[in-house]
């Protein structure tokens, strides 16, 4: 990176590290924040479109539809999100590829589990095997993104459900008083009610989320936990410009003021819209 | 080998009893079941210690933040932020390295062990998760309740045993049922990262990885995993609820059948 | 080193696309000199050099990814690379899931290192990567073993004192005999040469890096990589 870099054995103390910090695999490192930080920004959107669905479907009135709600939020909520990690990624990526398999190739006669082997015809190949590295990437990415959505969905879709049914009945009464239909009761009323109840509920999941962050190398995402791990551990110097003892303890530590920093900032702003949110209600919490 | 005999030798392999060689070769879904069901002791252990004093270090960590008291309230408040603010994946980290430190000077060296280091983490980690549950819910409590207590003249540990202790419990009380299951999915992460497993003496999650590493084929351990954790998490949830019903038996008939309906809905 | 790796990989780059085809070549990239990642953050090793010189010779466009150990196989059998390459022993076991090429190192013994050279191996505590043949080894002995994910972690944990001696491949441990780290006399041969990994389906490719790893063996350019790399013995 700067020039002065050029011979790592002749340099000491702050170019060191400032050669050292900068080496490409520190980049990577650096570069697996963005990537942390775009699957944080990506997923929890999505999750919470996920829970809401999954809220409104467990309320629907159509049985069939409620079922499935509740389901989805049973069956999701009682599984260790780290083994949904470890299994679903791989699921959801034959899952997809059979799909593209049973479209794209009909006249396929061969079995598609073959043994051990998950074979699918070679245009069903998820990314295509042609495709640049970056594809892969991304590819891994959007797995990652859609395994987190439907487990943090289902603990969103539970909040939720908690929030609807903490608004006060009595407004949901006078609005049908009032002569509003069950949806416009749901939309007017509940909906904008709801998130007061819901976002202590949300925050403490938001801050899960950021949690399950470093459990993105179980998808085959390289995360910074990943880098933390290969960067931190002991470099011989054969293998290596800039050799060091272990050095974990130094880079977790770095990702425990990172992790602090992020939710230090994360509560700061989410407290914010509390205090926005409950302005005028009658709880204790809420200015007057 | 029948599948008794399996049981015989492996129900109790977690915790070193049984035989001692896991299952290498030829291994029967029988096999699967039992040690995968084994690993789950560890993962109960840890969950029910933890959430036991977890619960108590909660309470008071709620009411420290809550108070008025400055020497009170900053403590409670750094502490739930330290172990709210980081992946426990990372706390499990640097833990061990942590009391490995520490035994390096000689200092509880018996720290190091999955048994009794990440318990104490997973003690703090939900303790900090808790208060932070429970501390919201004392923020939400009506403020009627609170006045009609005054009213009474209700003050100090009876105002807080009578009225808001049992409205902040019951406010809190599904938040805290999610607490619950997530600390056991989080126990899974015990043998996972930092702590090493010793002769092979792991958690639930711990063997399943095992099979799927021996037999090449993650589709039956993990669903058999899947489906211990949502018997665990619908035995969380029944004792959950039948204190959720406790904590609610004081509201009028109209309310109390929309807290049933509750239940339902969360399960 | 690095101008061998940069050739290398341009002369991957530039070799005539085998049917529009991309092998993507899997690696753990934390085992040392097998295969780690460099400086720049790029895979490296003896198992790089030896890939990218079994692509031009086989004429295929490859790719580098790398993968935790643990699910190394799931994820080869469910297509996301299309090779293991990362120091993988061959074994009955892994040879019912997965198919192997032609072993490209020849059978090593696995050596222990530990701090204290009067080490009683069969009483000590002892470190292994998990899902390692050496890991499998241990408890097959009925000894006590402690398991790490990563083999970084197996030599950190008996610079702390949390395991009294750790078993793995002697060319991996060699670059970590030091500081008071030795070697024990004992060994322990398991297991077989080291091989690529690939899909019992993958007859094709199979043939071809089989075909390039026999010319390799046969012009002595695969040993003059091992002695460069210092991975066992010859050929």
């Amino acid at each position: 990176m700067f020039e002065f870099c050029a011979d790592p054995a002749s340099l000491e103390g702050i170019s060191w590290f400032a050669c050292y910090l900068t080496t490409g695999k520190h980049m990577s490192l650096y570069w697996s924040i963005l990537t942390v930080l775009s699957l944080l920004l990506i997923t929890a959107p999505t999750a919470l479109l996920f829970g809401f669905a999954g809220a409104s479907a467990a309320r629907s009135g159509f049985a069939p539809l409620r079922w499935l709600g509740q389901i989805y939020v049973a069956i999701v909520r009682g599984v260790p999100d780290i083994a949904f990690f470890l299994f679903f990624v791989i699921a959801l990526d034959q899952g997809f590829e059979y799909l593209r398999h049973q479209a794209l190739c009909p006249d396929w006669s061969e079995p598609i589990r073959q043994g051990n082997d998950f074979i699918v015809c070679k245009a069903a190949k998820l990314p295509l095997s042609t495709a640049p590295q970056w594809v892969h990437e991304v590819y891994g990415f959007f797995l990652a993104v859609i395994t987190f959505a439907i487990v943090f969905g289902a603990f969103a879709a539970n909040v939720l459900l908690g929030a609807m049914r903490a608004v006060p009945q009595a407004q949901l009464e006078t609005a049908q008083a009032y002569g509003m239909s069950r949806r416009q009761v749901f939309w007017r009323i509940l909906v904008p009610q709801m998130w007061l109840y819901a976002l202590p509920g949300l925050s403490n999941l938001w801050v899960i989320l950021i949690k399950a962050t470093p459990l993105l190398f179980l998808l085959g995402v390289e995360d910074i936990v990943y880098w933390a791990r290969e960067l931190g551990g002991s470099k011989n110097a054969r293998f290596t410009d800039y050799p060091h003892g272990d050095w974990r303890l130094w880079y977790f530590l770095g990702l425990l003021v990172f992790y602090l920093a992020f939710t230090y900032l994360s509560e700061r702003i989410l407290a914010k819209v509390n205090r926005r949110l409950s302005r005028g209600q009658g709880i204790v919490g809420a200015t007057p | 080998m029948s599948c008794l005999t399996t049981i015989q030798d492996y129900a109790l392999r977690s915790i070193g009893f049984g035989k001692r060689l896991l299952p290498a070769s030829d291994i029967t879904v029988c096999e699967q079941f039992t040690l995968i069901g084994s690993g789950l002791i560890w993962n109960i252990y840890f969950g029910v210690i933890a959430l036991l004093v977890g619960f108590f270090l909660a309470c008071a960590l709620a009411l420290g933040k809550n108070s008025h008291v400055a020497w009170l309230r900053r403590p409670s408040e750094g502490f739930i932020f330290l172990f709210r603010g980081s992946p426990l994946f990372i706390q499990f980290f640097f833990a061990y390295f942590a009391f490995l430190a520490l035994k390096k000077v000689g200092f509880v060296p018996w720290l190091t062990s999955a048994q009794a280091g990440a318990l104490l983490v997973l003690v703090f980690n939900t303790a900090a998760y808790s208060a932070e549950i429970f501390y919201g819910a004392l923020q939400a409590i009506p403020k009627g309740d609170v006045e009609a207590a005054d009213a009474y003249g209700f003050t100090g540990w009876k105002k807080f045993r009578r009225v808001v202790w049992p409205s902040m419990l019951r406010l809190s009380w599904p938040a805290y049922t999610n607490e619950a299951i997530f600390l056991m999915h989080a126990t899974t992460l015990v043998f996972f990262s930092g702590f090493p497993a010793w002769q092979q003496k792991g958690d639930a999650l711990y063997y399943a990885s095992y099979f799927a590493d021996k037999t090449f084929n993650p589709f039956v351990p993990y669903p058999i995993l899947a489906g211990y954790f949502i018997l665990l998490t619908l035995i969380v949830i029944g004792c959950f609820g039948i204190v959720n019903q406790r904590l609610n038996r004081h509201l009028p008939t109209g309310q109390r059948q929309k807290m049933k309906l509750r239940l339902n809905l969360i399960r | 080193m690095k101008k061998l790796l940069l050739t290398a990989a341009l002369v991957a780059a530039t070799s005539p696309v085998f049917a529009g085809d991309v092998v993507r070549m899997g690696t753990e990239g934390a085992y040392p000199p097998y295969n780690f990642i460099n400086d720049a953050g790029e895979v490296d090793g003896m198992e790089r050099a030896l890939g990218d010189e079994l692509c031009r010779r086989a004429e295929l466009t490859c790719e580098w990814v790398t993968n935790d150990w643990d699910s190394i196989i799931p994820n080869l059998v469910s297509g996301n690379y299309d090779t293991i390459i990362a120091g993988m022993s061959v074994t009955a076991e892994r040879d019912q899931v997965i198919d192997f090429s032609e072993e490209y190192i020849p059978p090593e013994p696995s050596g222990y290192l530990a701090m204290d050279a009067g080490v009683d191996v069969s009483q000590a505590v002892i470190a292994a990567q998990a899902a390692t043949i050496q890991a499998a080894f241990v408890a097959a002995q009925g000894w006590t073993l402690v398991e790490f994910a990563t083999p970084e972690e197996t030599i950190a944990a008996v610079r702390n004192g949390e395991a009294d001696a750790v078993l793995a491949d002697s060319s991996f441990l060699e670059g970590h005999a030091n500081d008071g780290l030795q070697f024990l006399d004992r060994k322990e041969s398991i297991g077989g040469g080291v091989a690529i990994g690939l899909r019992e389906s993958d007859g094709e490719l199979r043939a071809k890096l089989d075909a390039a790893i026999q010319s390799m063996k046969a012009d002595g350019s695969l040993n003059k990589l091992i002695v460069e790399w210092e991975v066992g013995s010859t050929w």
